[in-house]
């Protein structure tokens, strides 16, 4: 046939090549995945040639079984926090005040903004002056001269102090860049894949690990804070029973199985007092973490290190001992190092630790589901199954409807398979159940594009044309009804995406990816096919 | 030797049941609308946040067993229904899941999470064996947002659907188009209704799929009437309908049998999961079929459409005065 050219034919092959290619590692999984996982550890593998693709359809959480957790970051307790620690600055400063503004009481206010009432109405405006003082310039993208506090009076004897609107950002963004590192960090601790962890809108974090049995376990993980405190070591012993004695606890070593301190209740120091940690090297070369106190933490440390040369102190990471380090000398400047048998990865885990520390806000959750692998081995069967029987079940009725055109139908409804496999892969989609649901439909609707060419052949074979003319119009002819009929229902598939979460969402993606590979199986593959045989065969006639 | 679902021509006067079909549709809606208000929709934790767990036990232990077991626990109302499992009914093999509803006992989830501890730990002591398959627990403040979501998405995707098919046609093809969709989606929700299946975000999911199926049924005829129309310069609309639905019956035909075949294979041996979105999807596929011959057209023809499409164009293409937007 003359009106399709050859070029049109070479990428048609190609396309179908690639899809292919592409889609060809998600029937061999397990083996991708174990050598993906076997490279990522920097390992040789002959699991998966290294020329061939690995991308995978990765697998949702309803197929795989795992939890999904929504947190919301209690912001709130941080903006409170801070206020508390103003209004205690606003005391002393006004205090200094005192003639002209009188007593100063706090009354109640909103959450998260400070409202004071002064004694004599007269001195509001010194009294405002003063706390203006302690505002700090803070650095905006817009604006110039913007502070982190905002004091106004808000009446005759009351003043409202509260955090600016460029510092609540600021503040928001600090915190939940360091509640999703942490909450990270915790969940990498734990050992699980690919777990996801997102910052999504203003407070809330997203959290999904795949291959836990309840989310339960991962809000246990969250629960234990990274809380660091540095204690007095009474007694180091081999007996898990001993008791600790009153004020003392009883914690195990990370490094040493077997080995347990008893330890002062009372810490010396707390993590909340670290102002840094560091990865660095001792003296000797070897790994070792450089730590920084706070003024405060530095004498407390300062005190007790000149008090106890020679001593061993411990240092405690959520009720476990990192090491006990003997002290060498007085250590006054709130700096040291810790030192142990380290490599370079423990001590820069170890100062991230450290840094990090406890989470800033509490985690309030907001949702949670689970899904036991039991479940998900028996979604994946079921989906399987449901596929295998819907698609076979299509083919066999594209054949018998249509002969040897509907066995081309399903030569491109077999590639319309391996292309939205092929796609997924390379995006990384994420394939869940209702995702599988996606391609099954897309299976069955699939067909509607060459249905409505075929239908449309018939008839204007029925009017008496050639057959190649006939194929040449049907194609023109059933085009606009394909497009309409494709973009309407893509339309639905991009606002479900638009709107949509988790599940749906990927309902939303394999639909989309459906339409789009469908219509061009429809138009382009099915179309090759019939040129290739019409071309080689140039029959006087044809039945559709 | 084919397989033919419909004759090679037909000629049947579909539009001849029009009034009467749009009657019966229109009573339909109305006892749909009805039914929502007055038994209202089983909505899912989703929509109304609270907790559910699924488990499953290795022998078969009666749902009162379990309503007795947690009658002991001080956590409000509970449901405990059997899931059923066609594939399962089939071979005949015993069902031992179950899944539990909690209802919402605090507007946090997490402490929701702590009632469905107890309500593990109480079941795993009375049922020795027991697993869990599965568990969720919404806050009030999600399934809020969850309900607007979904409500947000529905109304988008018509609106995108009215947009688009005037853009494409004529606005008389968008009401009608529109007015099988709102019929689809208010039969979608009567029929939840009415037998009490857990409506979801899935459910959700489900009918815009529906929305963007039955329109796809609706645009195929529309296309068709387009075309015919500019063919048939005098011809009475009615029978423009008529011979537009009867040429592309066929088509229709197919491809619900096609889409169906591959629902229903879905539905019996999907798994429980996506039960209730398969469910929902082959119930659309039926209405959406049927609402674009029985109900977008009988509009058409009310609304009557512009028959002068030669005027914008000798391309072919004329039709509407954005037709050259085609692709």
């Amino acid at each position: 046939m003359r009106d399709f050219p050859a070029w049109k034919k070479i990428l048609v092959a190609l396309v179908a090549v690639l899809a292919i290619f592409f889609s060809a590692p998600n029937l061999f999984y397990g083996q991708v995945e174990r050598a993906n996982d076997a490279r990522i550890a920097g390992e040789e593998t002959t699991e998966w040639p290294a020329w061939a693709p690995s991308s995978l359809v990765n697998l949702g959480l309803d197929l795989r079984g795992g939890a999904h957790l929504l947190v919301e970051v209690q912001l709130s307790d941080v903006y409170a926090d801070r206020m508390e620690s103003v209004f205690v600055e606003s005391l002393t400063l006004l205090r200094e005040v005192r003639d002209e503004v009188g007593t100063v009481r706090q009354i109640d206010g909103a959450v998260g903004e400070l409202d004071l009432r002064i004694g004599n109405p007269a001195g509001i405006e010194t009294a405002v002056a003063q706390l203006r003082t302690l505002a700090q310039p803070v650095q905006t993208l817009t604006g110039v001269g913007a502070t982190d506090i905002e004091v106004t009076a808000s009446g005759a004897d009351t003043i409202n102090v509260r955090l600016s609107d460029p510092e609540k950002t600021t503040i928001n963004n600090r915190i939940m860049a360091q509640s999703v590192e942490i909450v990270r960090r915790r969940i990498d601790e734990s050992g699980t894949r690919e777990p996801t962890i997102q910052r999504q809108g203003a407070d809330r974090i997203l959290i999904q690990v795949p291959g836990v049995g309840s989310a339960q376990e991962v809000l246990d993980l969250l629960g234990t804070t990274a809380k660091l405190s540095f204690h007095e070591v009474i007694n180091v012993t081999s007996n898990e029973a001993t008791r600790p004695g009153s004020g003392n606890v009883l914690y195990p070593s990370v490094d040493e199985p077997g080995t347990f301190y008893v330890l002062a209740r009372r810490a010396i120091v707390t993590g909340e007092q670290l102002v840094d940690a560091q990865a660095a090297f001792d003296q000797n070369n070897r790994p070792a973490v450089n730590f920084r106190f706070n003024a405060q933490g530095a004498r407390a440390f300062g005190d007790f290190t000149a008090a106890n040369i020679g001593q061993p102190f411990a240092i405690v990471l959520d009720e476990e001992v990192l090491s006990a380090p003997v002290i060498q000398s007085h250590i006054p400047g709130g700096s040291g190092i810790i030192t142990g048998q380290f490599t370079t990865e423990e001590t820069t885990a170890l100062s991230v630790n450290l840094r990090a520390g406890a989470l800033p806000a509490e985690l309030v959750v907001l949702e949670q589901r689970s899904i036991g692998p039991e479940l998900g081995a028996d979604s994946i069967e079921a989906g399987k199954i449901a596929t295998m029987v819907a698609f076979a079940g299509v083919l066999v009725f594209m054949a018998l409807s249509y002969g040897l055109f509907g066995i081309f139908a399903n030569v491109a409804l077999i590639l319309n398979i391996a292309m939205i496999f092929a796609i997924l892969s390379v995006l990384g989609a994420t394939l869940t159940l209702p995702g599988i649901a996606g391609i099954v439909l897309t299976v069955g609707m699939a067909v509607d594009a060459n249905v409505l060419i075929f239908e449309r052949i018939k008839e204007e074979l029925k009017s008496a044309k050639g057959p190649s003319r006939a194929i040449t119009q049907g194609y023109d002819k059933a085009f606009s009804a394909i497009l309409d009929a494709n973009i309407t229902t893509f339309l639905a598939a991009v606002i479900l995406f638009a709107i949509g979460s988790g599940p749906v969402r990927g309902f939303a993606v394999t639909l989309g990816v459906g339409i789009m590979t469908s219509v061009f199986a429809a138009l382009y593959i099915t179309r090759v096919l019939i040129v290739l045989w019409f071309d080689a065969r140039r029959p006087k006639t044809i039945e559709v | 030797m084919r397989l033919r679902l419909v004759r090679q021509s037909t000629s049947f006067d579909f539009l001849k049941l029009g009034v009467p079909a749009l009657g019966a549709s229109a009573l339909a809606v109305i006892g749909s609308i009805v039914l929502f208000f007055v038994v209202g929709l089983n909505f899912g934790i989703d929509f109304r946040g609270g907790s559910m767990i699924m488990t499953e036990t290795p022998e078969y232990v009666a749902t009162s067993e379990y309503r007795e077991v947690l009658g002991t626990l001080d956590i409000g109302d509970v449901t405990v229904s059997e899931i059923s499992d066609p594939a399962a009914e089939l071979t005949g093999a015993a069902v031992n899941s179950v899944m539990i509803r909690v209802e919402q006992v605090s507007d946090e989830a997490g402490e929701q999470m702590a009632v469905l501890q107890d309500v593990q730990g109480a079941l795993q002591t009375a049922f020795p064996g027991l697993i869990v398959l599965a568990t969720e627990s919404v806050g009030a403040k999600v399934s809020g947002e969850l309900v607007q979501a979904g409500i947000l998405a529905v109304v988008l995707a018509v609106a995108a659907v009215l947009f688009y098919i005037w853009l494409r046609f004529e606005w008389q093809f968008s009401v009608a188009a529109v007015a099988a969709l709102v019929h689809d989606v208010a039969l979608t929700i009567g029929v939840f209704s009415l037998i009490g299946l857990e409506f979801n975000l899935a459910i959700i999911a489900a009918i815009l799929t529906i929305v963007g199926y039955s329109l796809n049924d609706t645009v195929v005829v529309f296309d068709r009437v387009r075309e015919n129309l500019r063919r048939f310069k005098k011809k009475p609309l009615k029978d423009v309908l008529n011979l537009s639905i009867n040429e592309t019956l066929s088509r229709t035909v197919m491809t619900s049998v096609t889409t169906l075949l591959a629902l229903i294979s879905l539905y019996v041996l999907g798994g429980e999961v996506i039960r209730g979105f398969t469910f929902a999807m082959i119930w659309g596929v039926i209405v959406g079929t049927y609402s674009s011959v029985f109900i977008a057209s009988p509009i058409l023809l009310m609304l009557d459409v512009k028959r002068d499409w030669s005027k914008t164009g000798s391309d072919g293409k004329a039709g509407t005065q954005f037709a050259n937007i085609d692709a």
